[in-house]
């Protein structure tokens, strides 16, 4: 059976969340169940690192697309660091691009929170 | 046809329409894709391409029904890579499964296309045979030595 397990780290304002295996319609659920977790926290500023991500299939890019919507609406995103080239391939083929911001690293992307964040607070 | 230097293998594998099956289908499709020497990208291409494949076969034709049957046939040669996926579930209409468009998903909440999208996408050629009340066939194939 595919191993696929997601865990989320907080630095400030941001959590980082960190997906480690195979991202299938088997595994999609877990992933499901870490965004819903944090939504119902109120952390609406998400980093999803995909460093050490084997895998990925339409039902792990569907999960993406479930929560979107109600994190913007929140003002909250979700942005996406460390992908490899073969996971980015698929991102790409499927144009997530035109509604993602993906980032080389980590620290790109979180600080791009903190840009947003300080430009609020001005 | 068989010639000397083209000799066909086969291989098949049978496993209940359930998710957790799908890791096992992504190892059968490796190991024959390994087998027939193909380079590791296009390997990674294949695997998903069979992923969707069987997902969809899971999630609609059998609506998540655990004991439905998937047949996975593989035959290849050193000029073709051939998967035929075969289940007994309900009819499937390709024809009504439009292209993704991620801009309609993101107002509608949901998703759905992307599969049949990245499996046109990432083999050469997708071919759909269904039989309603009797089965539904795709066929997925990716030509091999492709430098002439």
């Amino acid at each position: 059976m595919a191993e696929f397990s997601t865990s989320v780290k907080t630095a400030g304002e941001v959590n980082i969340i960190y997906l480690k295996g195979y991202l299938d319609a088997h595994t999609a659920p877990v992933l499901e169940n870490t965004f819903s977790n944090l939504i119902d926290k109120g952390d609406y500023s998400l980093v999803v690192n995909f460093k050490d991500l084997n895998y990925i299939s339409s039902a792990g890019l569907g999960v993406f697309m479930a929560f979107i919507e109600k994190i913007r609406d929140n003002k909250g995103d979700i942005k996406l660091s460390s992908m490899s080239d073969k996971v980015f391939n698929i991102f790409d083929l499927l144009g997530f691009p035109l509604l993602y911001e993906i980032f080389k690293t980590e620290d790109e992307a979180i600080n791009k929170f903190k840009e947003i964040k300080k430009l609020e607070d001005q | 046809m068989k010639t000397n230097n083209n000799k066909i293998k086969e291989k098949e594998l049978i496993v209940k329409s359930k998710t957790n099956n799908l890791s096992e289908i992504r190892d059968f499709v490796y190991a024959a894709a390994s087998d027939a020497g193909i380079s590791a990208d296009v390997i990674e291409n294949i695997i998903l391409a069979v992923d969707e494949a069987c997902t969809n076969i899971i999630k609609h034709a059998y609506k998540s029904f655990p004991e439905g049957e998937i047949i996975i046939k593989i035959k290849y040669s050193d000029k073709k890579f051939t998967i035929v996926i075969i289940d007994h579930g309900a009819p499937f209409k390709p024809e009504t499964i439009p292209d993704p468009d991620l801009q309609k998903y993101y107002l509608q909440h949901r998703i759905g296309g992307l599969g049949m999208y990245l499996m046109k996408s990432l083999m050469d050629e997708v071919k759909y045979v269904s039989v309603p009340g009797k089965y539904n066939q795709v066929m997925l194939s990716k030509n091999l030595n492709v430098s002439h």
